[in-house]
């Protein structure tokens, strides 16, 4: 499968998820273990009233749902997963009104454990707004 | 003796002031949560929603529904307990709160362990403040839907608490 075609495939894929829909999730781009994700600033998501931040829980939600689709593209052909822990250091308020993206590798496979790490950036700095570490269920399709 | 505040002037006041801390977060709007409040005690709800879930297969809740759904109730069993000590403070006893907006606690970090698929059920939290002095706060949570016994999903947090005296 050619990258464009999966690209599109994993976009609707997330899309089809009711709460990244709701959250307005989007797709950026798939390569190899490496999957990163956009989301768009929005006034409801917005968890600090008096300053106009978003809400952790909004950036935790975009960091999973990218984290997941790493585990999901990744080679060794994972057909399910879950997360089973995911902390988050949030480095920063993320700028008010900048979209968020989150860039999530999955850089290491067991037979039933994925291992991945990920990063949220607002394009301010250098610095990310947050950081991710995260372990993930794996199902694989049994062999025949 | 002084004569104890009429029970219903107490409770008009408690729940006003929590619902001011509630309805100030678009984000608790946007996901619907409710807060139950028995004396200080607040137990947060998450009424279900097909919106919430994140695979459709199963179906099970969003993890990132969870996550959001269990730092929330972490906020704001902080917030409220900020807004309670001022609320119930002997010098303010019996007055209404002021009116500005409660100044909420950053989250540092947020750790969620996924116990067991959230079901299509509304799903309840209560969280507790491990330890909550000038500058951090550890916040230990808990989440459940049918049986209180069979958490889905806990978490901790650390959080940096609002200045006291900026307003």
């Amino acid at each position: 499968m050619d990258d464009a075609r999966k690209l599109k495939i994993a976009g609707q894929f997330v899309s089809a998820l009711p709460f990244s829909r709701a959250l307005g999730l989007e797709l950026v781009s798939l390569e190899g273990n490496v999957c990163e994700m956009w989301m768009p600033y929005r006034e409801e998501l917005v968890g600090q009233p008096d300053t106009g931040v978003i809400a952790g829980g909004a950036v935790s939600a975009l960091m999973d749902t990218c984290c997941g689709t790493a585990v999901l593209i990744h080679p060794e052909a994972v057909t399910g997963t879950a997360t089973l822990d995911l902390r988050i250091d949030y480095m920063r308020p993320a700028t008010v009104g900048k979209d968020i993206i989150a860039r999530a590798e999955c850089y290491h496979v067991t037979q039933s454990v994925a291992f991945v790490r990920a990063t949220a950036h607002d394009g301010e700095g250098e610095t990310p707004v947050a950081t991710v570490a995260a372990t993930f269920s794996v199902e694989r399709r049994m062999p025949r | 003796m002084k004569r104890p505040e009429p029970v219903q002037v107490v409770k008009e006041r408690r729940d006003k002031a929590l619902r001011r801390l509630v309805e100030a977060v678009p984000y608790v709007q946007f996901m619907g949560i409710e807060f139950e409040r028995h004396g200080d005690e607040l137990t947060a709800v998450l009424p279900y929603r097909e919106s919430l879930i994140g695979n459709p297969m199963l179906p099970a809740l969003h993890g990132g529904a969870t996550a959001s759904f269990l730092e929330i109730s972490a906020i704001i069993e902080l917030s409220w307990q900020l807004l309670w000590e001022e609320m119930e403070s002997p010098e303010n006893k019996g007055l209404p709160v002021g009116d500005h907006l409660p100044r909420m606690p950053k989250t540092i970090d947020f750790t969620v362990d996924y116990l067991r698929a959230g079901l299509p059920r509304d799903a309840y939290a209560r969280a507790r403040v491990n330890r909550s002095g000038r500058r951090y706060a550890s916040v230990h949570v808990e989440g459940w839907q049918d049986n209180r016994s069979r958490l889905f999903a806990q978490a901790t947090g650390h959080f940096l608490m609002p200045e006291r005296d900026a307003r």
